[in-house]
């Protein structure tokens, strides 16, 4: 594997990592905006705007961006996160150039109003099929709460009222100020010929406008609430619990996730045994969320509202002991073998690489082959991980509920 | 390059292998033939408790022990219960392959069934239940199934809750002692394997392993073709299933290019109509799904309470215009969607592990890239139309859910 880089005139960087031996390339299109980066007015623009992208150009219609996609056999997506948008497609190396061409055209759109009216409904489809997973309700209620006026606390798919007033022109206008060449990265991952892929990509993405990157980073706390969401359609309670941890630029973050594995990995960790082995919860398992500036330990707990407060007690309980002792000794030993594997396993294939490539550089301006992440992993402490603990302890939790509880009344929420 | 290898032992196991290039990992899929059908006459749940209550305790290792030289190998692992099998999964680094196939000798052959952590199984398979409740996205594909295949296929595999209430001991015990047998099991193993050495490691592990007699199946009654499930949801879920042939047939990759001409990528024909065109939804699809001897095409659309009716009825108008015209341009499109399927799931251990032994039960031999790769090259709009022709939609099965039912007509007259 060896490691590419070039930065075009216009300020746009394109990175690459080259494995002769894949069977596939993968290619991104990284844009630094995200529900943060939006304003009240315009919430839900960026993924709105994700999906608008697939709806053609001068040069291409939406039926024709969706064919030729297919004509080459791609496996593409897009998905927009609090902080990026991203689009990227895996192919078979010939069809590289064709891959290309039809990504940098389409990251151009036209954003006609006719398609804007058809593609507002899809996007309010997907708002009401997200109302009907009480873990998205859970997870959106708990940003909402936790990071409070903070712009992490927005939305990524805004509400019906918010995409429903959205005009077409204001999301030009947002287009035109976030999708400049220095918000935005291009990476490509796998069977692919650097000198030949530069050749290709230079021409349409060196034409696209300059800009800065701009996003204006503030600390972002946590509130420390307690809220619940009574939705009495349905019938286990889902409960976010949310932390501060270690942002996406420090170091910390791999022992931010050497503390999640041994605390909250969905078998074998201390959650694991204290509420899913027991059959006292369906879900219990922590997950670490980095972004710019800021960084989340998320639990998520999903059991029979009766035993809803409890379940949220034993676990608060458990990350106070936490908070005490550190994990062991052992367990550092068996996260870091199971953690091991993981990067590995998920590293095999272009698609699995293409993320990890483009984040490490989007965040971090650095490239980290597989065995650096390896090597950060292995050299882990337990010191490292008390570190993290005292900066971040793991009991000042923001908590939501939603299902059929009407109240939430933790014990040892009350400090 | 990939090479195969295949044996099957004096017990009825088969291990049936692929070695892959420029990879650092394999996997292992074991199939079992105690799958939801093969529950006892009644007592649909047993298996799914069953495949939870083996990893609590096995051979010389308590259920903490084995969760902790699991988790040491860096196993990543998935389990759980199929229309006909209970299927074990893991993927490994490859110097840990038969480490791996150890621990799940004793899982498989010698678990300890803790009587005291029946209730515990009971629980979460109970608690598993009520979550589909509240996802109407995941409950409609099991309304739809129910209603179907035939008794037993179309069992949920995720059990009854009366069932999982009630179940004892004894039966699971019973149960893994009649159902976990070699006979008719397949072990598919894929990635970076020394075949010699997995063979006489798989021969000492599993070698042993007693034979018993397979469970037989008796086919039953169908459910209801048509049938709505009052639900209070800001969506209505719409599932549509419809007959075609099984994945041993020879025209199989006719059946297969036909549903990707109807739901393969975001030009197919659903994908356009439905939702690009009309923006009735955001989730539209259609997939292909097999049984041993009986194949079928299982549709899905979700989408607000008002605009349900339209979206059932331009799905139907599309699937039925399926069997009246297919495009070169269409053709071609299904082909490289296919082709590069084939090529990057080539480079997925995991996803090869469990197509190897899916191909040894529906084939008894493992179809080769090329041979599929050159199946695919050989489709046309005329092998489409004419296999459309032979054996076009039929048998369909529309369940809807949400607040109000739709006008569904009579599909299958």
């Amino acid at each position: 594997m060896k490691f590419e880089h070039k930065q075009l005139a216009n300020g746009l960087e394109v990175i690459g990592e080259v494995n002769p031996d894949a069977r596939s390339v993968a290619v991104g299109f990284l844009v630094r905006t995200g529900s943060r980066d939006e304003t009240p007015d315009v919430n839900g623009v960026s993924h709105f705007l994700e999906h608008m992208v697939f709806k053609g150009t001068p040069r291409r219609s939406a039926l024709d961006v969706n064919r030729e996609f297919d004509e080459i056999g791609a496996r593409y997506n897009a998905f927009t996160s609090e902080e990026n948008t991203v689009f990227w497609g895996a192919v078979l190396p010939e069809y590289l150039p064709r891959l290309v061409d039809l990504m940098t055209d389409m990251l151009r759109p036209s954003l006609r109003g006719d398609d804007f009216d058809v593609e507002k409904k899809v996007i309010l489809e997907e708002i009401s099929m997200y109302q009907d997973q009480p873990m998205w309700s859970a997870y959106e209620g708990g940003m909402r709460a936790h990071f409070g006026v903070h712009p992490l606390g927005n939305s990524v798919l805004g509400s019906n009222e918010s995409v429903g007033g959205l005009s077409c022109d204001q999301m030009r206008s947002y287009f035109d100020r976030r999708y400049v060449s220095g918000n935005m990265l291009v990476a490509v991952a796998g069977n692919v010929d650097w000198a030949r892929f530069c050749e290709l990509i230079s021409s349409p993405v060196g034409a696209w406008p300059a800009g800065p990157p701009a996003r204006a980073v503030a600390a972002a706390p946590g509130s420390g609430d307690v809220r619940v969401i009574p939705n009495h359609k349905i019938k286990q309670e889902h409960v976010v619990l949310m932390s501060s941890a270690p942002a996406a630029e420090s170091h910390d973050r791999f022992a931010a996730d050497v503390l999640t594995t041994a605390v909250g990995d969905g078998a074998g960790s201390r959650l694991f045994w204290e509420l899913v082995d027991p059959g006292l919860a369906e879900s219990a398992e922590m997950e670490y969320h980095e972004f710019n500036g800021a960084g989340m330990f998320m639990t998520y707990l999903c059991c029979e509202p009766d035993d809803a407060v409890a379940n949220a007690d034993r676990i608060l309980k458990l990350y106070r002991e936490v908070n005490t002792n550190n994990i062991t000794d052992s367990e550092l030993k068996q996260v870091k073998n199971k953690a091991a594997a993981r990067i590995v396993l998920r590293s095999e294939r272009p698609m699995g690489r293409l993320m990890p490539l483009g984040f490490n550089w989007l965040y971090r301006r650095e490239y980290r082959t597989v065995d650096d992440d390896l090597q950060s992993l292995m050299s882990v402490t337990r010191d490292d991980v008390a570190r993290v603990l005292a900066a971040h302890p793991l009991d000042r939790v923001t908590t939501v509920a939603v299902g059929p509880l009407e109240t939430l009344s933790v014990e040892t929420l009350r400090r | 390059m990939t090479e195969f290898f295949h044996h099957t032992f004096g017990n009825g196991l088969t291990l049936v292998a692929e070695k892959m290039g420029g990879v650092r990992s394999a996997a292992f899929t074991l199939l079992i033939p105690a799958g939801a059908a093969q529950d006892p006459p009644g007592r649909g749940g047993v298996a799914t408790m069953l495949v939870d209550l083996i990893f609590r305790g096995a051979g010389d290792r308590d259920s903490r022990q084995i969760m902790t030289d699991l988790d040491n190998l860096g196993l990543q692992r998935g389990e759980g219960v199929e229309t006909v099998h209970t299927s074990l999964f893991a993927a490994v680094l490859a110097d840990n392959l038969l480490p791996a196939l150890e621990l799940y000798a004793d899982i498989v052959q010698r678990p300890h069934l803790p009587a005291d952590e029946v209730d515990a199984v009971r629980a979460l398979a109970l608690q598993e239940l009520q979550s589909i409740d509240d996802e109407p996205r995941q409950k409609i594909f099991i309304e739809l199934r129910k209603r179907h295949y035939p008794y037993p296929f179309s069992r949920p595999t995720v059990g009854l809750s009366e069932v999982i209430e009630s179940a004892t001991h004894a039966e699971l015990a019973e149960q893994h002692a009649r159902g976990f047998r070699p006979t008719g099991a397949i072990l598919g193993v894929a990635g970076d394997i020394d075949w010699p050495k997995l063979l006489d490691g798989v021969d000492r592990l599993f070698g042993g392993w007693a034979a018993g007699v397979s469970m037989p199946i008796e086919k039953g009654a169908r459910g209801s073709r048509v049938d709505h499930i009052a639900q209070d949801a800001a969506q209505t879920q719409i599932g549509i299933a419809f007959n075609t042939v099984p994945y041993r047939h020879s025209e199989y990759f006719n059946a297969q290019g036909a549903v990707t001409v109807l739901s393969g990528g975001s030009s197919s024909r659903l994908f356009s109509e439905v939702r690009e065109k009309r923006g009735l939804c955001y989730a539209v699809f259609a997939t292909y799904h097999s049984l041993y001897d009986t194949g079928a095409v299982i549709c899905y659309a979700g989408t607000t309470n008002e605009r349900a009716q339209e979206t059932l009825d331009v799905t139907m108008g599309e699937i039925r215009r399926l069997a009246t015209t297919v495009e070169p341009a269409e053709v071609a499109r299904a082909q490289a969607g296919l082709k590069a399927s084939l090529i990057m799931q080539g480079e997925s251990t995991s996803a090869r592990s469990a197509a190897v032994a899916a191909d040894w039960y529906h084939l008894g031999r493992v179809r080769s890239l090329s041979e599929m790769q050159a199946a695919i090259d050989s489709l046309s709009p005329k092998s489409i139309m004419d296999h459309l022709d032979r054996h076009p939609p039929s048998d369909f099965t529309i369940v809807t859910l949400g607040p109000k039912a739709l006008e569904v007509g009579q599909p299958n007259n």
